[in-house]
């Protein structure tokens, strides 16, 4: 079995519902996230379009963060997850170095890493993860990638064709298992859109300024 | 500003957390750069020994152990000092993960650290023993026992200066294991860390060996002078031709390119550490001239602090998701 996630963000309408159900799910402390849904307006008034792109850890088969984590902290599960054993974590932020995709954050309150686990615990339970079950449009689509019949596996070949399923930063080799359909540049790539003051709907997109509780 | 976007797409983050930006910050920088003197007073400090040691063998037998020792003090400390938990530090012995630099790097540093300190305690045996009544006398009955003998020292130097090689350079595996920061490729960092510990090790020793002949001095001025033109070298690579690479590199790279925010900082560094260094040896050589050097040794030992303290900060600048 290798779990996999798929984004269909042709539905994805920004409601940051998952984003909500996961910082519920895993208790995420405050400033931190395991899950995101970014905005990033395209075009010049009145041809504008507003583009919501869903970003949560991608669970790579060749994880740079499993790799450079020195205690084995983060570690991969049989079902293809990247799990994170907080116990064990001595907060060397090598992973959050590692990680392309800046997925993973030092939680201020326990001092050590963490991130997106698909929900690990409650897959154990052979329930689905938190951001799928909330997700209004059935954008979050989660199973098995090893199994041609599953609903996911399914989701990829339909849009295979077209050649419409993308992951995030290809070129680094890390083998994602998060799947993107009807992304574009915008979507996938974080050098392809600005981050400027003062064009922010709701709150500043800033910096942390402190990593941690150090 | 390192994005870009097309007026077509004038595309624009309009909400978002906020990210993480400076994750390894002034403390892994003072790491690096302690771990560069502690390193490379071994590699030159044995080189002298190899060929003046008639000369300048004692003074080198001595302060090379404690310079060592104490700036790999000061790396350690500042290791651990950066860990969220220092106190599960113990982690990476007890639950070792081999493919992690850090973990190689950690037991090679700890052994090292261990050769070095028993390499102290002979060169400290002398001096200490003529204060022997003041000292505990478990530390006398180790201190005279027969062993602690130069013959030792040299085997233990031959180790150190074997295991100062991967102990200078595992950082720049870190670095290359850092995935993210396309800017850190390990084989230029591997190279550029090994000439950080000659660089360092060659200023330390000139400015030690201040009353030196000039022979001697001639020798360590050319290792320093190499060392600067090969690291600047390399750097001005990276800043002239990085942006063919990758468009990540080129968005890093902007950070101390002209109006980047890095730019003071990035120039200022290769003029302490590099251009200075090699102006002054240069013209040391014409002249003969020690001060020259010594000015030289300071600037270098100075300017290779902000050379890296920049060169660990710009690729974390950028926005990875």
């Amino acid at each position: 079995m290798k779990l996999g996630f798929l984004v269909d963000l042709d539905l994805c309408m920004g409601c940051k519902g998952c984003e909500v159900a996961c910082k519920v799910e895993n208790q995420v402390p405050l400033k931190s996230w395991r899950l995101r849904v970014k905005y990033v307006d395209v075009g010049v008034y009145p041809e504008t379009k507003r583009t919501y792109t869903p970003l949560r850890c991608n669970h790579c088969e060749d994880a740079p963060c499993e790799r450079i984590c020195p205690v084995s902290a983060l570690h991969y599960l049989e079902n293809g997850i990247v799990n994170i054993d907080k116990e064990r974590c001595i907060g060397c932020a090598g992973c959050m170095m590692a990680c392309p995709y800046g997925a993973i954050y030092m939680d201020p309150v326990t001092n050590t890493a963490d991130k997106c686990t698909y929900c690990a615990h409650r897959i154990a339970s052979e329930m689905m993860p938190a951001c799928v079950v909330a997700c209004p449009v059935e954008a979050n689509i989660f199973g098995d990638l090893d199994d041609p019949a599953s609903h996911i596996s399914q989701y990829i070949m339909r849009h295979q064709k077209d050649g419409g399923v993308q992951v995030r930063k290809p070129e680094k080799n890390t083998k994602p298992k998060h799947f993107y359909v009807g992304g574009g540049e915008v979507h996938l790539n974080p050098l392809a859109s600005k981050r400027e003051e003062g064009y922010n709907l709701f709150n500043k997109i800033t910096h942390l300024d402190h990593i941690g509780g150090h | 500003m390192v994005e870009h976007t097309v007026a077509a797409t004038n595309a624009i983050v309009t909400l978002d957390v906020p990210i993480p930006q400076v994750i390894w910050g002034w403390m892994i920088t003072l790491n690096m750069w302690a771990k560069s003197i502690g390193t490379g007073v071994i590699f030159v400090g044995a080189y002298l020994l190899a060929r003046y040691s008639k000369e300048v063998g004692k003074d080198v037998k001595f302060w090379m152990p404690v310079i060592s020792f104490v700036f790999l003090n000061i790396f350690l400390l500042f290791t651990l000092l950066d860990l969220h938990q220092p106190f599960r530090m113990w982690h990476i012995f007890a639950h070792p993960h081999w493919t992690s630099a850090i973990t190689v790097g950690a037991w090679l540093a700890t052994l090292f650290t261990g050769v070095v300190f028993l390499m102290l305690i002979i060169a400290l045996k002398e001096p200490l023993l003529k204060h022997k009544r003041k000292l505990p006398k478990f530390l006398v009955a180790i201190l005279e026992s027969k062993w602690l003998n130069d013959e030792l020292y040299n085997k233990l130097l031959k180790a150190a200066v074997v295991l100062a090689i991967p102990v200078t350079m595992y950082t720049a595996t870190i670095m290359g294991e850092a995935t993210a920061r396309e800017l850190w490729q390990t084989p230029t960092e591997l190279i550029q860390m090994l000439l950080a510990a000659l660089l360092t090790g060659s200023a330390v020793f000139l400015i030690i060996g201040y009353k030196w002949s000039y022979e001697v001095k001639r020798d360590l001025a050319i290792i320093l002078g190499a060392s600067a033109f090969l690291s600047f070298v390399i750097y001005m690579g990276e800043y002239y031709f990085g942006h063919m690479k990758a468009e990540e590199v080129e968005a890093i790279l902007a950070y101390v390119k002209d109006s980047g925010p890095y730019h003071v900082m990035f120039w200022a560094g290769q003029w302490i550490a590099f251009i200075i260094p090699m102006v002054l040896v240069y013209l040391s050589l014409k002249s003969r001239s020690s001060s020259l050097l010594l000015l030289a040794s300071v600037s270098a030992i100075v300017g290779l602090y902000i050379t890296k303290h920049v060169w660990l900060i710009i690729p974390q600048l950028l926005p990875l998701s």
